[in-house]
Parts: C-alpha cells; sequence; structure tokens
C-alpha cells in the first residue's frame, strides 16, 4: 500500500478511515446523524466556537495540563537494563484534568455542539463511570438535564462514580440487558436516541459510534497531542522517540497521536486488555478480533464465526469493550501504529510501581499503557525519550486494585 | 412475477408477520412459521438474532437472547429457511436483521447463500443507503430483494437515495424509536403513506407498535402491507415450542381483520 501524503486528513467525506468507519445507524438515526455532521462543520469554522471551548478547557478543566518527566521512573527502568541502555519517560498529566481523567475535554466540546444545535437532554453511556461523571459535570454546567447509562454489572462495581454522577444531577439508568457492561449501556443509549431524536443530544465517550462522532471527539481529544508536542520541544528541543497510550475505544490515544501522526520519526503504540491473556478472556479487539459492524460503525470487534458480539473482559471498566475506534482500525492495517496488549496482572504491576516510583495513583486505563512502557524502556537509548498518556487518575480504582491484590478495606 | 410482487397484489392489504429465527430453539421454529402462514400470514419475516439488537424493545431482544442461548447459529438459520421455502413454494420469506452477521462472511458469500436458501428479500437495520455498498449491491447481483426503511425522520432530501436501489417492498417504521408497544397516531401513518406513494409504485408496508387487529384494519385501509412483531414474539416467549397452536389463532384474528379493510369507510 502506498503511504498517504498525510495520516492526519482522515476521514473523507462519508466518515471512512480506509475501510473503517462510516455511518451504520437505523434509518431513524440517520438524518439526526447528518445533521450533527453539518453543524460540526459550521462549529469547526466559527472562531466563538474555538474561543469558548479554549476558555473552557483552560479556566474550568484546567488546561494545558503538565508534561512530566518521571525521572523515579526512568530510573527504576534502567535498574538491569543494559549499559547506556533505559529510555527516558515522561507523562502526560491529563489525570489532572478537571474530573480526573481526560473524558472531560470531549464532553466539553459536545455540550456546546448539542447547546448550538437546540438540544435540551444529554444522554450518554459509560462503563467504569469516567465519561458518565464528565458528562454528568457538564451538563450540570450548563444546566442540562443528564441521563446516563451504564451496565449493571458495573453500576455495582463503580459505586463510587455512580454516587458522583447522581450528586451532579444526573440520572443513572442501571441496564440489565445483555452481560450488563458498556456495550449494552451503549445499545440502550441507542434506543433512548433512535426515541427521542427531536430533543436529545447523544454524547459519545470515545472516538467509536457513526460519523462524525469519531472524528470530532478525536478532534476534541487532539488537545492533548497539540500541547504535548509544543511542550516537549519547548522543554527539551526535540521530539518523543516513542508515545504510548492505553486503548478501549481509543479516544486518549487518538488524542495523544493525532498531532504526531506525520512526523515520521515518532514512533506510536497503542496498548489494549489482554484481560486474562489473549488465550483467555481479554478486550483485545486488534488482537484477537475481526472486522465487523457495531454501534455505528466498521472496526475491528470481538466476535464469533457467525458475528455475534463477544464479551470484553478488563480489570480496568473503562478499557472493558469489545470494539475500538475506527481510526485505530485504520492505523494498524497502514502500519503508523504498533499495537500492544497487556494483561490484568501486568497493569496492576505497573500500577503499583508508578504508585510507588513517582506518587502518582493512576487509573487502570493508564496502568496499562504505563506497563508497556515499563518493556520498551530498557530497550531504548538512555538519549530517547518516551511519552505516554497518564489518561486517568486511580482513585476510583482502589477499590477494585484492593481486590484484586486480595486487601480488605 | 416474483413471490414478494404477488403477495403484495392480492385483494386485501398482506399481512407480514414477524418471528425471530430459534426462538425458543431452532427445532422449533420450523412449526411457529407453519402456524404463521396457517394463521393467514402473506410474508414472513425471519428475524437473525443479534447479540446487540440496538433497534428492538425488550420482547425482541429478550427472543434474541433465548435463540442464541439455545445455540441458534446461521448454518440453523439458512436450514429453516430451506425448509420453509420447501414447505411453502409460493410465500415469500424475508430476513431481518443487523448487519454484523450478515457480513460476516461476506456480502457476496451471504447474498448468494440465502438465496440459494429461498429467501426473496433482506431488511438489514444498521446499513443505511449511505452505506448501501457493504450489502447493496451483493444483493441486486443475487437477485435478492434489498427492502429499505423509511421513518418518521425519513425528511423529503433522502427520501430519494433510501428509496434508490430499495426492491421488494418499502418498510415504514411507524414511529421514531424501537420495535415493540409504542403506537403511532393513525393520522401520521395515513400522511406518511400517502408520501411515499407519490414517491414509489412499490409496495408499502407499515410496522413497529401494530397489535391490535383494529390497529391491523385502520392500517389496512391505507397501507399495502401490515407488519407485527413483537406481539407474535410475546406470544412464542410465553409458549415456548408450543406457540404453534396460540400464534395461529392470533395471527386469524388478523388476517380476518384485513380481510375487509380496504372496504372500511375513510
Amino acid at each position: 500500500m502506498n503511504a498517504p501524503n498525510s495520516f492526519r486528513a482522515q476521514p473523507d467525506e462519508r466518515g471512512h478511515f480506509g475501510d473503517y468507519g462510516g455511518r451504520y445507524v437505523a434509518e431513524t438515526l440517520m438524518p439526526l446523524v447528518l445533521d450533527l455532521e453539518r453543524e460540526y462543520r459550521a462549529a469547526k469554522q466559527d472562531p466563538a466556537f474555538a474561543a469558548q471551548f479554549d476558555d473552557l478547557l483552560e479556566h474550568y478543566v484546567g488546561r494545558p495540563s503538565p508534561l512530566y518527566h518521571a525521572e523515579r521512573l526512568t530510573e527504576a527502568l534502567r535498574d538491569g537494563a543494559a549499559p547506556g541502555m533505559g529510555a527516558q519517560v515522561w507523562f502526560k498529566r491529563d489525570e489532572l484534568n478537571h474530573t480526573g481523567a481526560h473524558k472531560i475535554n470531549n464532553c466539553i466540546g459536545q455540550i456546546l455542539l448539542a447547546i448550538r444545535m437546540g438540544k435540551t437532554r444529554i444522554i450518554a453511556e459509560t462503563g467504569a463511570g469516567q465519561h458518565g461523571v464528565a458528562t454528568a459535570t457538564v451538563c450540570a454546567r450548563f444546566g442540562l438535564p443528564c441521563i446516563i447509562y451504564m451496565g449493571a454489572k458495573d453500576v455495582e462495581r463503580q459505586a463510587p462514580n455512580v454516587f458522583r454522577m447522581k450528586l451532579l444531577g444526573a440520572e443513572v439508568r442501571a441496564v440489565e440487558s445483555g452481560a450488563r457492561t458498556l456495550k449494552d449501556a451503549m445499545n440502550e443509549a441507542l434506543r433512548d436516541w433512535v426515541a427521542n431524536v427531536h430533543d436529545t443530544f447523544y454524547i459519545i465517550g470515545t472516538a467509536a459510534g457513526p460519523h462524525p462522532y469519531p472524528e470530532l471527539v478525536r478532534d476534541f481529544q487532539s488537545v492533548i497531542g497539540r500541547e504535548a508536542r509544543a511542550q516537549m520541544l519547548a522543554r527539551t528541543g526535540r521530539l518523543p522517540d516513542l508515545l504510548v497510550a492505553a486503548i478501549g475505544g481509543g479516544s486518549n490515544a487518538i488524542g495523544l497521536f493525532h498531532a504526531f501522526l506525520d512526523d515520521s520519526d515518532v514512533a506510536m503504540l497503542g496498548v489494549e486488555a489482554a484481560g486474562e491473556g489473549l488465550d483467555a478472556r481479554h478486550a483485545a479487539s486488534l488482537a484477537g478480533g475481526f472486522p465487523g459492524v457495531l454501534h455505528g460503525n466498521k472496526t475491528y470487534l470481538l466476535q464469533d464465526d457467525d458475528g455475534q458480539i463477544a464479551e470484553a473482559h478488563s480489570i480496568s471498566a473503562g478499557l472493558d469493550y469489545p470494539g475500538i475506534g475506527p481510526e485505530h482500525a485504520w492505523l494498524k492495517d497502514i502500519g503508523r501504529v504498533e499495537y500492544t496488549s497487556v494483561t490484568d496482572r501486568e497493569a496492576l504491576d505497573a500500577f503499583q510501581l508508578l504508585c510507588r516510583t513517582e506518587g502518582i495513583i493512576p487509573a487502570l486505563e493508564p496502568a496499562h499503557a504505563i506497563a508497556a512502557v515499563t518493556r520498551r524502556a530498557r530497550a531504548m537509548r538512555e538519549d530517547q525519550v518516551i511519552l505516554a498518556n497518564l489518561c486517568g487518575r486511580g482513585d476510583k480504582d482502589i477499590f477494585t486494585v484492593a481486590e484484586a491484590l486480595g486487601v480488605s478495606m | 412475477m416474483t413471490r414478494l410482487a404477488d403477495a403484495f397484489r392480492a385483494e386485501r392489504p398482506a399481512l407480514v408477520c414477524f418471528v425471530t429465527a430459534g426462538d425458543p430453539d431452532a427445532a422449533a421454529t420450523p412449526a411457529i412459521l407453519d402456524a404463521l402462514v396457517a394463521g393467514g400470514a402473506d410474508v414472513i419475516e425471519l428475524g437473525m438474532p443479534f447479540t446487540d439488537p440496538m433497534a428492538d424493545g425488550p420482547a425482541i431482544q429478550a427472543a434474541n437472547i433465548r435463540s442464541l442461548g439455545a445455540g441458534t447459529t446461521t448454518a440453523d438459520i439458512l436450514h429453516i429457511a430451506a425448509g420453509f421455502r420447501a414447505r411453502h413454494p409460493n410465500i415469500p420469506l424475508v430476513l431481518m436483521g443487523y448487519a454484523n452477521p450478515m457480513l460476516r462472511r461476506g456480502a457476496v458469500w451471504f447474498a448468494a447463500t440465502v438465496r440459494d436458501a429461498g429467501v426473496d428479500g433482506v431488511i438489514c437495520v444498521d446499513v443505511p443507503p449511505e452505506e448501501d455498498d457493504a450489502l447493496g449491491p451483493a444483493l441486486r447481483a443475487a437477485g435478492v430483494d434489498l427492502i429499505r426503511l423509511a421513518t418518521p425522520t425519513t425528511n423529503a432530501a433522502r427520501l430519494g437515495s433510501v428509496l434508490g436501489g430499495a426492491s421488494g417492498f418499502v418498510y415504514y417504521v411507524s414511529v421514531a424509536g424501537i420495535t415493540g408497544k409504542q403506537q403511532a397516531v393513525q393520522a401520521s401513518i395515513e400522511e406518511a403513506v400517502s408520501r411515499l406513494k407519490g414517491a414509489t409504485d412499490l409496495p408499502i408496508a407499515v410496522g413497529f407498535g401494530v397489535r391490535t387487529p383494529e390497529q391491523a384494519r385502520a392500517i389496512g385501509r391505507v397501507a399495502d402491507g401490515v407488519v407485527v412483531g413483537s406481539a407474535i414474539v410475546e406470544i412464542v416467549a410465553e409458549h415456548g415450542a408450543a406457540a404453534a397452536a396460540p400464534v395461529t389463532t392470533y395471527v386469524q384474528s388478523l388476517s380476518a381483520a384485513l380481510a375487509d379493510a380496504r372496504k372500511q369507510p375513510a
């Protein structure tokens, strides 16, 4: 395959990233999806929209997030490495955002679009609850009613975030269908949307779903990579050698990667959740899935020979999804980004390593990225730089980690 | 003439009846399909179960779960279709479902295989005209009708693309919502059917939320066909493998109501 002139020019006008993406939705939703695309194009051209987005990111979210040189982690990883080996590890600190993760960047952008379209009711799906909390937050900030669909199993295992959403004024609807996790919450949100198209805006939490969602979520999250690129140049006078980010749907990863896609010397590594291992229960759609159609887009999916969708598994509720954003599917196929996977156990080890070396409790999602960093750093030279996205903080995960470590609280 | 065209050519509006394949299990479905025919169904819509039926309400969601829980495979569905075709050479059979199970082995494989099983048409919920390339060309090449959905949100600007490439009949989804109990206002159905009839010569069948003989008769006065799904699926849910007799009784009540629908005063 010939390399395109730019890796940053996707999707095409029909919302396709190569073979992936698109608008695989029921006819009832199709006119709304077209309206959203039209409104998003107009908003992109409107300096007032950009100004309001930037202002809220600075003063409400707390951007720019810091770029941090993790010197103690770097030293720890050089221990046992060959002489001259052991890359510098840097973090983009998106866990310091308001609400504790990168999710809020996208929610700010989408609620501004919702208001622009005159929508008066907001719905969203959530897995771990981070996107639900971020959506409930922006709904409170703008005074719009908010309904969050969350799998009943996730409601049980993420009780603190359920309470946070309620404190913020959202209604949390536990979804009892299917495996009662994120996939089923997304089905139920789509059912709500199809029945309430006249007044409802669906804030999708990751860079997936029907076009234009993968594009607009990426654009709103791309602030991560734009900031990081400028910060790295200002601090070190150079670009990083390797970017690393965890992938569920893939919004924090594409947010970090996108600004660097045409920097040919910057390698990129996306990290899927291997759960109990790729030969057991996992959530690694690229490693263990096949192309198919779900939730409005064509992408890699965990599925059986008949196209029935498999249940994903990860210790991280935020990665517990059987699909992946379509831009990642395309980036994998063309080879611009490398993808790997990390097990629950490796993520737990990395989680504890970061706590003890840097005094940062990461969410289980970026703990997967950190685990991949620990594998790669020793094989890179001391003068090389790894930049990983620390996309969420771990307060929400302490109960899960305690249980996994056999600690009773 | 095709079986579907013949079904919509009758004196009375066509009765289109939906059940989910493999509910409660693949062995039970043939008798339930025969029961639909015995009750007077003119077109059979056989639902392909899917793990994630995003456009369906609780009744059909549960049917999908029962079917997949019983181990129903795509091969079972094709076997059910072929068996139906052998027993009922003249009753049109339409598959309805979601894109992923249809596309898993490739659209060309799917189109040829369902044609060979005697399927007349396919309704795919989540392949709108914008993604027609994924399925439409393969079905057309195989001579299988691609039945498109029109909805209350299908505006005049889109109608041409919805109808372009459609064949068999047009399925008007009468409510903006999911399958089940929500019912459309009769006046809105009449307005929509007349709008569609102004834009196509294809027959118009109306579905979503149709449960009672009275509703079916009222819709049948203006539409070429009436689709009933969730209400039949609920009978299957209640009676399981013994559903054939109550299904026939219920479908008879619908077909009797449709028999004189066109003679009702407007």
